[in-house]
């Protein structure tokens, strides 16, 4: 498979990939002294699954949040959807249909599932505070057509159960799930998961990979995702990247970074199956 | 292909015919015309147009479908499967979740002529097959892509299986769609053919009469395989009338469907007895959100099996616990003014003034609050059925003015046999034969039924049918149990064939002395033996809330089922509720060679997926004995603990181990032999 065309490719189970909507070109980070990420390019297609892997302290966060804009690389570029992407702010960074979840989640504990899912919905309305805090005509208009979103959305992931409840009373795993639900309530192009399966259980993290791939196939998301476990981010990428000490070691698809010696002996030491 | 269905039919058609002369003769023909479910579904849509016949939670709302909406689905859908190719006698299997649109398909297969056979939705794909191959169902509806990847799984041994038709598409785009279809497009693709279909769907429409296929069932068979229980709409018409003049129907009750759409009684309830008087369907949301949108919907007629009230005065039970000591008190006082008077209330018996106004305040205060919160404030008639309920947990929803009442009825019933009538309502009867049953018992004890609600035959299986029903159409319930004297009100022993004689003669009747052990809410399930043997002895399951609920409270840490059930406290109560049973069996006379001499807590919960008890959640004695034969060999030869490796299946069908070592306790057993010696 030639998969650096720059015309997509057609993945093993017949989905097709489009032409490259972000890329990294050279990217180097620097935390004073310290260097994260040292001179990685790589691309993400439009409609892959596309998983960043790599070893504790590899700089995977870090790349996550040089994608989402948060960090600005020192040297390097990046360019999203055929334009070289100046420093943003977050809120511009969502603007453009990027959205993500956290390693640590970070919900609003405090408020209920839905509440936190409307917040995902933000960057879509444009009614301002005192409009909506009277509620009436178009505000009012704006939030039931919001509210229908992300109705969709809890009926997707299944959490109709939990709809109202307080977000602090939910188990690990339903949060994470919460969380997904919000980035998805903004209806993203890009969409990028920090550990989605972290301290999961099996089962957990087969209904993760289920809701993952169904999202991916559903809204034709593109999904760049962070993974430690290695039998989910082979079963669940199309294309995986591999970094230790902040170098990228390793790109391709699943079964080439398996059989990628340099791979094999950072990262998963001796190979399987 | 066809052909040969055909022939394999025509037998037990013509069986069916020589049987259902009795049902002729004593059929009312009241039904004016109404006699099918889609002549009952047109007379609906003129009478009641506009009023809701179902609703369906989905993203959030209430939806609402009024009969006259239901009517155009059906009619869209029925034209849909002739367009699809169905054919006058073919099976259509509904696979999913309770669903306004699976309600309607079972009444646009008849429509069509074709006989809707409803599954159990959570079973697995190996257990579907066999359903699926019996009744050799040309089409399937199945609910989503769990239901549709089953019927993949098996589709190669399913030789007469050609199209699938499914609700939601999530997930199935990527599917080979040459068998399989999307509901709406069906009913999109009927809709747009209706010219040349129309009169086609009339005529076939216009054949149905009461002695045509309604629905067929297969029963969860505690033994054997399942067997396709055959009703017609005169089972199933007369039985639904029969039952809502008994209990006074209306057009205006609302109920939830949330029990399997396989379960004859929920096929009786959300199609039967709605189409008859014409009620609102509430479907959930999902299995989960039952609770809120129970609370949501408030029905005004309810059914659940016995352990749904468990579960739920359970739940209560734990949070008054964490309530504060003003709570605890009102809670207290008034339950036990509820308990004294409530029943009396609610069956309108004579109750002192202060008694009364003492209720009137706790209705504000408990009750009432109480009721709102599980859902039941609006309910006027509730049902409880398939198995024993506890008196005390009985009592306890009678005393909170909810109308409880027990039936008992079976799939070859049409569920009616015997009913509580209101103010006749007790927990050890289960009531006075439904209005046109006639009840006989058997010399053996055994409770033999007719009416005309008896089912037409098994399907495929004219042995069984002809085991089952006799020539002038009694039914053996296949339950020992008798009439009492005065009342007329039947109680139920045990099954039938599970009642036997202990070595020495003595009556051997297990559920007996298990529903006695279940009613602690501590004991989840129970299973004895000693048929043919000198003592009893019991396997016990403890229930994970109730139990964990306890531990957390005397601070004992446990990770599992298994962990919780094997701690030397959790044995003691145990052994502390077996003890007390004992004492009460041994009271009776004729039973008290049942009681519990040892006992043991298994380390697993038994499970359908196992195969251990039936989807509606009946335990199945043989494969429980031959499974755990050596845990049995164990209690008998008086051993202090036993190793054992158990094979367990996941549900998506995977199998593993789990191995535990058990302790076997000894209870504390009357000996009133002595006493009955002297009395003789």
């Amino acid at each position: 498979m030639n998969q650096m065309s720059t015309e997509g490719y057609v993945t093993p189970d017949g989905r097709k990939i489009g032409g490259v909507m972000m890329e990294m070109r050279n990217i180097t980070l620097r935390f004073g002294g310290v260097k994260a990420i040292t001179d990685i390019s790589f691309d993400i297609r439009e409609g892959e699954i596309r998983a960043i892997i790599g070893p504790n302290g590899a700089g995977k966060s870090s790349m996550l949040n040089v994608i989402s804009g948060f960090y600005v690389p020192q040297e390097g570029e990046v360019w999203f959807r055929g334009a070289q992407r100046p420093p943003m702010k977050p809120y511009q960074v969502a603007q453009q249909g990027i959205a993500r979840t956290f390693q640590n989640i970070a919900l609003f504990e405090g408020m209920s599932v839905l509440d936190n899912v409307m917040t995902g919905r933000l960057t879509h309305m444009k009614t301002g505070m005192l409009a909506q805090a009277i509620w009436k005509g178009k505000a009012e208009r704006e939030e039931v057509e919001n509210r229908e979103v992300v109705e969709k959305i809890i009926d997707f992931l299944e959490i109709q159960a939990i709809r109202k409840t307080p977000v602090a009373r939910l188990p690990y795993g339903l949060k994470k799930r919460v969380e997904l639900a919000r980035a998805l309530a903004a209806e993203p192009s890009l969409l990028l998961l920090d550990e989605p399966m972290a301290g999961m259980n099996v089962e957990e993290k087969e209904d993760m990979s289920r809701f993952i791939l169904d999202v991916n196939d559903e809204f034709g998301t593109t999904i760049a995702l962070i993974e430690h476990d290695m039998g989910v981010v082979m079963d669940l990428s199309d294309r995986v990247v591999v970094m230790d000490y902040g170098k990228k070691i390793g790109d391709g698809t699943p079964s080439e970074v398996r059989n990628n010696q340099a791979v094999i002996d950072a990262y998963l030491g001796v190979a399987h199956d | 292909m066809v052909k040969n269905r055909r022939r394999r039919r025509s037998p037990a058609r013509r069986e069916n015919g020589l049987k259902g002369g009795s049902d002729l003769t004593q059929s009312s023909q009241a039904a004016g015309g109404l006699v099918s479910i889609p002549a009952l579904l047109q007379r609906n849509a003129q009478r009641f147009g506009d009023k809701p016949a179902y609703r369906e939670k989905e993203f959030g709302i209430w939806q609402t479908w009024t009969w006259k909406d239901v009517q155009r689905e059906v009619d869209n859908l029925a034209l849909g499967l002739i367009n699809l190719g169905v054919n006058e006698g073919d099976f259509i299997a509904i696979i999913g979740g309770n669903r306004p649109h699976l309600y309607w398909s079972m009444v646009a297969a008849q429509s069509v002529g074709a006989v809707p056979v409803p599954l159990y939705q959570d079973s697995a794909a190996e257990e579907m097959a066999y359903v699926l191959d019996h009744c050799g169902a040309r089409f399937v509806m199945a609910e989503d892509q769990e239901q549709v990847d089953k019927v993949i799984e098996i589709q190669d041994r399913l030789h007469q299986f050609e199209h699938m038709i499914y609700l939601d598409p999530r997930g199935l785009r990527k599917y080979d769609h040459s068998s399989l279809h999307d509901f709406r497009h069906v009913q999109e693709q009927g809709h747009a053919a209706r010219d040349e279909l129309a009169s086609q769907l009339e005529k076939r429409r216009a054949k149905l009469d009461m002695a045509s296929i309604c629905v067929m069932l297969y029963t969860s068979g505690t033994t054997g395989k399942p067997k396709g229980v055959v009703l017609s709409n005169r089972n199933i018409i007369e039985s639904a009338q029969n039952s809502s003049d008994f209990d006074k129907l209306g057009p205006g009750e609302e109920i939830l469907a949330y029990l399997p759409m396989a379960w004859v009684g929920d096929f009786i309830f959300s199609v039967g007895q709605a189409f008859w008087t014409g009620f609102c369907v509430n479907c959930p949301e999902s299995p989960e959100t039952m609770v809120t949108d129970l609370r949501e919907i408030g029905p005004t007629y309810y059914f659940a099996p016995p352990r749904v009230f468990e579960t739920q005065l359970t739940n209560v039970m734990i949070r008054m616990e964490d309530a504060s000591r003003m709570k605890k008190w009102l809670f207290r006082t008034f339950m036990a003014t509820a308990r004294r008077v409530g029943p009396d209330i609610l069956d309108g018996k004579p109750v002192s003034f202060m008694d009364r106004m003492t209720y009137k305040l706790g209705e504000i205060f408990v009750y009432g609050p109480l009721k709102n919160t599980l859902g039941l404030s609006r309910v006027r008639i509730g049902y409880t059925a398939g198995e024993a309920i506890g008196p005390e947990i009985f009592d306890f929803y009678r005393s909170l003015g909810i109308n409880l009442k027990q039936l008992y009825g079976q799939t070859e019933a049409t569920v009616f046999i015997t009913m509580q009538p209101d103010g006749e309502v007790r927990s050890d009867t289960v009531g006075v034969p439904a209005p046109g049953v006639e009840l006989r018992i058997g010399d053996n004890g055994e409770v033999y039924y007719r009416s005309p609600g008896v089912f037409e035959y098994y399907y495929k299986n004219p042995e069984s049918t002809a085991d089952t029903k006799d020539a002038e159409g009694w039914v053996a319930t296949g339950d020992a149990g008798f009439i009492e004297e005065g009342s007329g009100h039947l109680r139920i022993i045990d099954r039938a064939k599970d009642v036997g004689k202990m070595a020495d003669g003595r009556l051997f009747a297990p559920k007996y002395v298990e529903n006695k052990l279940k009613f602690y809410p501590n004991i989840l399930e129970a299973v004895v033996f000693g048929n043919g043997r000198d003592s009893c002895m019991a396997f016990v399951n403890i229930d994970l809330s109730a139990v964990g609920n306890w531990a957390e409270r005397n601070n004992i840490s446990y990770s599992s089922y298994q962990e919780l059930a094997g701690h030397p406290k959790v044995l003691d109560a145990v052994q502390a509720h077996v003890e007390e049973v004992n004492r009460s069996v041994a009271e009776d006379p004729i039973l008290s060679g049942c009681q519990i001499h040892r006992f043991l807590i298994l380390h697993k919960e038994l499970d359908a997926d196992d195969g251990e008890m039936t989807r509606t959640r009946k335990v199945r004695r043989r494969i429980v004995e031959e499974k755990y034969n050596d845990l049995i060999t164990a209690l008998y030869d008086g051993s202090e603990r036993i190793s054992t490796r158990t094979e367990v299946t996941y549900e998506d069908g995977r199998k593993g181990y789990i191995s535990a070592t058990l302790e076997i306790r000894d209870a504390k057993v009357h000996d009133n032999s002595a006493q009955k010696m002297a009395a003789e």
